[in-house]
């Protein structure tokens, strides 16, 4: 078991953030060389003042109107992605693994309120996961793919929460909380989960195209 | 069920039969990987790949609402059952499912983009819709009426297979028709050096000739300096945007930029029509490598809000019905003009009541977007696709509906009949003919 921590924790921690980092930069150099190439006109429309207007309005809750029509689903998602990122950042073992290995550290959340946002973070899967089975509309676009999407992005805040906790094999749970942050890094490029790559520049073309050409509103 | 719902039931459009017929996998195979792989780029990447099937997309669209919430005419819905498969399938698709595309693409999608304000992510779904019209026209999978109209812009540079002679006569018809009420009115052919180019679309001097009364009476009355071409590149609109062949958009465009510039005018200004602004101000020039249109286009109601304002253009009396204004899709989210509307209907109309949702947020009538040009076969399938419409226009209490766009007009005309809303719809240019101080005759 330690050898197999020591390898994820290692030389696959390596690979998996390379994989993370650099796939995620070739993600957005085909977006800018496919834009150069085919569509090119979209650098003249790219807007800074209306990218960034649509943006704020879609980064704050309630700030458009399909946010007001469906509150539940906008709570979630809000509360759930602010803890997908602080909880991983902010957390104090990740931190310590940071200052052991490379002598950097910064501040950390008191353990229950990170205990806590993990499971925001789990709750908000199985609320994604409740509407995909039960939501006619979502159900219809729901494949495979995406209960598999949904299982690697809960799987490591449930096997970190276990592991914190020394629920069932502490060991085992470690290895896999680590093996599991792993896939979900390596797949953020790669997956649909690029959409945290992706959708600032998809919001920021509309946006401009909304608000630079068409001069309308798009929220 | 219905009359109009079995009619739904077995539509049989001749050009699409007739393409299922001799249409080759290979054919199509070529064709999608064209257009996905050489002429698409990051737009159609970055949709496809970004959109997480939240289904959040599904309330924007009034073809998806009017059918009881449907799952398959969903935004996303409807990219599942076109892109998703063919990229899936990688291209390896059947006749039989390209016609189907087609007809999803065509008559279940307006291409309004109401559900780009509904994703998250921006997804512009009627882009990706444009896209697979794109592919069925270069497979020959147009429902046939578009088609011929889509050959009616190749052939005559307008929507209407107007002849050059036809145009001039209506012209000179209109004017002489006019002349009884206003003697020294004129419709000036060719002036050169005039401030404004007036266009139109093909269907106004084809059945919708009192339009061209009104506004040659409203430009002679204001005193303005304009003129119209007598020669092809009068029309202003661009059926062939919608059915993706953005080849004869192009020309179209370009014939009609052109006569403009030929004949030295600082603008142009162009009838109530909603299409033809976004070919103008949006895809028809971007294509033609213009950022902007090269000669500043005015829209209709761009205009009568400059005349209103300045005092040029006088009322005699406010419209007394009640009236509400129907925003249409292409004339206020894809030109701002939601403001502007509502000043004009109020300097026009004394008792306005607003729809909800309005402005950026208004329902599509179901007509624009090249649906209604799809022609007969698919007009029972396009009014009951569209009930959320009716809903919106009864609670309304109003008794005229202002709907300044052609295809607009004509779609409401068919919801307005069918779902009897009993109101009666105008263009701006009607009430402001019905109530504007007239000059007196000598």
């Amino acid at each position: 078991m330690h050898t197999l921590y020591n390898f994820v924790s290692g030389p696959l921690a390596w690979i998996a953030f390379l994989l993370f980092v650099g796939g995620s930069l070739y993600k957005l150099y085909t977006l800018f060389t496919l834009t150069y190439q085919k569509e090119s006109f979209i650098f003249s429309i790219m807007s800074f003042k209306y990218g960034l207007r649509s943006i704020g309005h879609w980064l704050t809750p309630f700030g458009t109107e399909n946010m007001k029509k469906n509150p539940v689903m906008t709570v979630v998602t809000f509360a759930f992605h602010l803890c997908l990122f602080i909880t991983p950042i902010f957390l104090l073992a990740h931190i310590i693994l940071w200052d052991e290995s490379f002598n950097i550290s910064w501040w950390s959340l008191p353990e229950q309120l990170a205990d806590m946002l993990t499971l925001i973070v789990i709750l908000g899967c199985v609320y994604f996961l409740y509407r995909r089975l039960t939501d006619p509309t979502v159900k219809y676009l729901t494949s495979l793919s995406d209960f598999g999407l949904l299982a690697i992005v809960a799987a490591p805040f449930v096997t970190g929460f276990l592991a914190y906790h020394h629920l069932f094999d502490y060991q085992l749970m470690m290895v896999l909380h680590v093996l599991s942050g792993e896939i979900m890094l390596v797949a953020i490029p790669f997956t649909r989960l690029s959409h945290m790559i992706y959708s600032a520049f998809t919001r920021a073309y509309i946006g401009s195209e909304f608000g630079g050409v068409r001069h309308a509103k798009d929220w | 069920m219905s009359e109009p719902e079995k009619a739904v039931q077995s539509i049989i459009d001749d050009n699409l039969e007739r393409c299922l017929a001799g249409l080759t996998k290979e054919r199509i195979k070529k064709v999608i990987d064209q257009v996905l792989k050489n002429e698409s780029g990051a737009r159609l990447k970055s949709y496809v790949e970004t959109c997480v099937h939240c289904g959040l997309c599904s309330e924007a669209c009034h073809v998806y609402l009017s059918k009881d919430k449907d799952p398959r005419f969903s935004p996303a819905g409807k990219v599942k059952r076109t892109i998703w498969e063919m990229i899936r399938k990688n291209g390896d698709v059947s006749p039989e499912f390209i016609k189907e595309a087609s007809i999803i693409a065509s008559t279940e999608c307006n291409a309004c983009k109401r559900c780009v304000m509904y994703c998250p992510f921006g997804i512009d779904v009627g882009y990706l819709m444009l896209t697979v019209r794109r592919i069925c026209h270069l497979c020959g999978m147009t429902p046939m009426y578009i088609q011929d109209t889509a050959h009616s812009h190749a052939v005559t540079m307008n929507q209407m297979w107007v002849k050059d002679d036809e145009w001039i006569d209506t012209l000179q018809w209109q004017e002489e028709e006019a002349q009884a009420e206003m003697p020294d009115l004129r419709i000036p052919l060719d002036k050169e050096g005039s401030e404004i180019m007036y266009s139109v679309i093909g269907p106004e001097p084809k059945f919708q000739a009192y339009l061209l009364y009104n506004m040659a009476y409203i430009f002679n009355a204001v005193g303005a300096d304009w003129t119209m071409p007598s020669t092809p590149g009068w029309d202003n609109s661009d059926m062939a945007m919608y059915t993706g062949d953005n080849e004869i958009m192009g020309r179209v465009k370009k014939e009609h930029f052109e006569t403009a510039a030929r004949l030295k005018v600082k603008r142009i200004v162009m009838g109530e029509c909603g299409h033809a602004f976004r070919s103008v101000y949006d895809m028809g020039n971007r294509w033609l490598n213009w950022k902007m249109p090269p000669i500043p286009i005015v829209h209709a109601i761009d205009y009568y809000y400059e005349l209103l304002k300045t005092g040029k253009l006088k009322i005699k009396e406010k419209f007394k019905k009640k009236v509400t204004l129907h925003d249409p899709c292409n004339v206020i989210r894809g030109g701002g003009l939601a403001e502007k509307a509502r000043y004009v209907t109020r300097a026009l109309c004394e008792d306005f009541v607003e729809m909800t949702p309005n402005r950026e947020h208004n329902y599509c009538c179901n007509a624009g977007g090249g649906v209604i040009n799809c022609g007969p076969p698919f007009k029972n399938k396009r009014v009951l696709s569209n009930r959320v419409k009716a809903d919106q226009l009864k609670a309304t209490g109003a008794e005229v509906l202002i709907a300044p766009c052609h295809n607009c007009h004509s779609g409401l005309e068919d919801i307005n009949h069918h779902y009897e809303c009993g109101m009666e719809i105008k263009f701006f240019s009607e009430i402001i003919y019905e109530i504007m101080e007239k000059p007196e005759a000598e």
